[in-house]
């Protein structure tokens, strides 16, 4: 469904100027998902998704809404200009409320493939049925999904903002299941060659194999070696604290905080939407492009992001990093990267005397906001690690895990590599060797 | 709508499928958010589109498109037939759907007071009212408050010939108050954490929250938690209050019991169930006290799982899950009746929207009113008693959970005696509803909406219904969320 955001825009700013308003902001996004899901090692749910959607806010003397729709003929993109109009007259006007934003020059990023883009139902469904094959022969059953996007996000405003992205993006997630045990593994790319859906199916099967009959070990502080899937599940909940408003509202664990060595001298973040592994927009939801930020250099805090608004409060350049306006949020992180070291889960196995090491972390929730503790459940390959080597699979613990603590107790990092997970967005995050993490409880399995 | 969903059924059948569906819907929505005396999110959004699910080949496929011209319904129907077809790399057996009477209704839920005739002005001035009265004291650093209101027009049609116009209007209301000093955080919400309660009706349901006047004591809950004690850590009795207990049902019984989960098919994301078939009429999931309906008729209440029809047009029903104590049922779908001896669906599959499959969902899933009074459920010797959840956990299989709540008071002989600041309790989920020693009348009975449900890959969030009164379980593990 081809849509020409120029002309949708022309639209726009017409039907908004015969309403008598000239400050207007369009977003137009389009998307075509395609998903394969696989149990009980068949096919048992096969989608596609075409979608378009245009979002208009509209700014009056310090008022500003927005509306939405996905009628995108001359009626529907007339009616929804009208719309957001309408309900930003009846708004309160706020008196920090900023000019939209000017044009600026954005640093292209290529992360579209057109091969992904056109792959079809039926490779998806060979490639997911070789998975099956394999996870099978080994006499396992296998579940997961095999899903394709192809978006495009163009965003334009009446001061002559343009800032367009398009994206491809593959995902593959297997769980082999044994009897009585799991295993898992997951990856994406924006091209669809990049993934090894195979490998990733050994992966698992081999886990789900070498857990079998998990012995049940008493809830208490471990060492671990957390896969970077793991890493990136748990220590990614706490990057929407590094957010100026965050702290504004007292809602984030940083108040009082910046400038301060909260972890351990072998933690170092970045935000930066260029790095070769990373994904998404190199521009904002009000089209400020973003900057490359240094939130943690050897365990201290450093940058936060600015949105437009909280930036002119605190009388700093924006980074970049701000959601479509108007939202109570601000602005937040995007692109994270946690710099690795030079060890391997391999390496920290044959390190670790005693110790667990976890496949998949799941159901993370924070139990603490300021002290920024977490509870969740390991989850599809827990092993112990004994005499530095893995001897056994172990039942599924629940932790309760303070993230400053936790990141200042790693003995060892892995290189940084692309995760995926279900908990968070993807990062580039290393494996890491934790001393002294706390389970409190064992589950049944 | 209804020639759009027949266009797209017509255009699906030409093509010899051994059964199809299709959902044309059109969704509206309004959010209109406050912050510390100013507006925040004020939004409104619209969404047309069509859904088609086909069963060819022994396999499904379904596709979806925002383009209802003839010719995107055309592609849209020749996607889902090639995705079924794809599907054949890799099958087990045919699909086969248990058997299904034929529908021709329209059905529109009760809506007092239309919301999308109240002006957002009007929205705004409530919100900010109630902003107000939570920062009249300058220690609350963020007061927020929301309305949110949907309305979905869906029309089902399937080559049984069924054709069911149906539309839901929900409402849904809240605010919060956030206190941070001395290096803490401590925040109360009301009626219930993340957005409030939700039910399916119109304006009508802010009316009757009648926020505003709890806003003072909510203000002044936030900050006193910061001088309270912590919650102690120990084997207690525990009082929950009916929205926290809506939660507990909702993750330990309500996901459990959808059998597509018991059947493996969600294993990979949202995990499976310790409630495998063997179970069945064998487990004592409960003490005798313990009544569990899932219940989508309008009967048991304005709930988000309220409907007349599923998204594969079966009628709402009620299902026993728990009869005085002992597990009776599963939510099933067309296709897996039969793995538990069903002739018939009981009505549970729903889509998010005109995009998505429909999956097996919680619709409303009700602990039923109890026989003690109040007085009986807070009249242990000594206990916990703990409101609005903050956190809640579970694992993959649904035995473990642990939740976390906004506030606590020690109880001796019925009295709050002290204040509790993060409380927390967990448990393994049939062991705490066997540890059930009360449950509070009808008059304490709410049927409390849990907007944001997810499950599914591509993931979908659904609106459930969860009917709890306050009740009071017996020796559960309290404060383990700070141990160690």
């Amino acid at each position: 469904m081809p849509v020409d955001a120029v002309s949708v825009q022309d639209q726009v700013v017409r039907a908004a100027r015969a309403q008598g308003v000239d400050e207007v902001e369009a977003i137009l996004s389009t998307s075509n998902q395609a998903l394969t899901r696989f149990a009980n090692n068949a096919i048992h749910q096969n989608v596609a998704e075409l979608s378009s959607q245009l979002s208009v806010r509209a700014r009056i003397e310090g008022r500003t809404a927005r509306a939405s729709t996905n009628r995108l003929d001359p009626a529907g993109i007339r009616e929804v200009v009208e719309q957001a109009i309408a309900i930003t007259r009846l708004t309160e006007p706020d008196e920090e409320s900023l000019p939209m934003a000017e044009p600026a020059e954005y640093r292209t990023v290529d992360r579209w493939s057109g091969p992904t883009a056109y792959i079809t139902p039926h490779e998806r469904a060979s490639t997911v049925a070789r998975a099956i094959a394999a996870v099978e022969s080994a006499g396992q059953v296998a579940a997961g999904i095999y899903s394709t996007d192809d978006t495009e996000y163009t965003l334009l405003n009446s001061r002559g903002v343009h800032a367009h992205y398009c994206e491809t993006m593959a995902r593959f997630s297997i769980t082999a299941m044994a009897t009585g045990s799991s295993g898992w593994a997951k990856a994406s790319d924006y091209s669809h060659w990049d993934i090894e859906p195979l490998e990733l199916a050994l992966s698992a099967l081999s886990k789900a194999r070498q857990s079998s009959a998990p012995r049940e070990l008493p809830a208490g502080r471990y060492t671990v070696i957390l896969e970077p899937a793991a890493v990136l599940d748990l220590v990614g909940q706490m990057f929407g604290d590094f957010s100026a408003t965050a702290i504004s509202d007292g809602r984030s664990f940083l108040n009082d905080r910046i400038g301060k060595k909260i972890f351990g001298t072998n933690i170092t973040v970045h935000d930066d939407a260029w790095h070769p592994l990373q994904s998404g927009a190199p521009f904002d939801g009000e089209g400020v492009p973003r900057q490359r930020l240094t939130l943690v250099e050897n365990g201290v805090v450093r940058d936060i992001a600015y949105c437009r608004q909280a930036a002119a409060k605190a009388g700093v350049m924006p980074t970049g990093h701000g959601f479509p306006l108007p939202n109570e949020f601000g602005e937040a992180p995007a692109n994270i990267v946690i710099a690795g070291g030079d060890s391997s889960v391999e390496k920290m196995i044959a390190s670790t005397e005693r110790g667990i090491l976890v496949t998949r972390l799941w159901y993370i929730r924070e139990v603490d906001p300021y002290e920024k503790i977490f509870t969740g459940m390991t989850r599809d390959g827990t092993f112990l690690v004994e005499g530095g080597q893995v001897t056994a699979g172990v039942r599924n613990f629940r932790f309760n895990q303070g993230l400053m603590e936790m990141l200042s107790n790693v003995e060892a990092l892995g290189p940084a590599v692309r995760a995926s997970g279900e908990e968070t967005f993807d990062m580039v995050v290393p494996a890491m060797l934790i001393r002294d993490f706390n389970f409190t409880e064992v589950t049944r399995f | 709508m209804k020639d759009l969903a027949l266009r797209a059924l017509d255009a699906v059948t030409r093509s010899g499928v051994t059964y199809a569906d299709v959902r044309a819907i059109d969704t509206r929505d309004r959010e209109v958010t406050t912050k510390n005396g100013k507006a925040g999110h004020v939004s409104s959004s619209e969404s047309q589109g069509i859904g088609i699910r086909v069963l060819a080949f022994g396999c499904w496929g379904f596709a979806a498109t925002s383009d209802v011209s003839r010719q995107g319904i055309e592609a849209a129907a020749a996607l889902a037939i090639e995705i079924a077809r794809a599907g054949t790399a890799a099958k087990k057996h045919d699909v086969v759907l248990a058997p299904e009477e034929k529908y021709e209704a329209t059905w529109v839920s009760p809506c007092a007071i239309d919301p999308f005739t109240v002006p957002v002005d009007r929205n705004l001035a409530t919100l900010l009212a109630i902003d107000g009265e939570l920062r009249r004291d300058p220690a609350i650093s963020l007061a927020e408050a929301s309305m949110h209101f949907t309305r979905e027009r869906q029309v089902f049609a399937s080559t049984i010939g069924s054709l069911i116009d149906q539309t839901r209007t929900t409402s849904g209301a809240g605010f919060s108050a956030l206190c941070y000093k001395n290096n803490e955080i401590q925040k109360r919400s009301y009626p219930n954490s993340f957005g409030g309660q939700f039910q399916l009706k119109g304006y009508e349901l802010i009316d009757e929250l009648d926020l505003a006047s709890h806003a003072p004591r909510i203000a002044d809950e936030a900050i006193a938690l910061h001088s309270a004690d912590q919650c102690p850590e120990g084997t207690f009795d525990l009082i929950v209050d009916s929205s926290q207990l809506g939660l507990q049902i909702h993750e330990s019984i309500g996901h459990p019991i959808e059998l597509d989960r018991v059947l493996g098919t969600e294993a990979n994301y949202a995990g499976m169930s310790f409630l495998t078939l063997d179970q069945l009429r064998r487990l004592r999931y409960g003490s005798d006290i313990v009544n569990v309906v899932c219940d989508a008729r309008l009967e048991h209440g304005p709930g988000l799982g309220t409907f007349a029809f599923d998204d594969e047009g079966v009628p709402a029903q009620q299902t026993d899950i728990i009869r005085a104590g002992e597990f009776t049922g599963y939510m099933t779908s067309r296709e897996t009746a039969a793995a538990v001896g069903e002739v018939r669906s009981n009505g549970c599959m729903r889509a998010d929207g005109w995009a998505r499959l429909p999956l097996i969902r919680m619709t409303n899933v009700s602990l039923k009113p109890g026989k003690q009074s109040l007085d009986e459920v807070f009249g242990a010797d000594h206990a916990i008693y703990m409101e609005t959840n903050r956190s809640w956990s579970i694992d993959d299989k649904r035995y473990n959970f642990q939740f976390g709540c906004e506030i606590a008071w020690e109880m001796r002989g019925g009295k709050r005696v002290r204040m509790l600041k993060n409380p927390s309790y967990s448990g393994i989920s049939m062991e705490f509803w066997n540890a059930c020693a009360a449950i509070a009348g009808s008059e304490h009975w709410t049927l409390w909406g849990v907007p944001n449900c997810g499950k599914g890959q591509p993931e979908q969030v659904m609106g459930t219904g969860h009917g709890a009164s306050p009740s009071r379980f017996h020796n559960i593990k309290i404060g383990g969320a700070y141990a160690g």
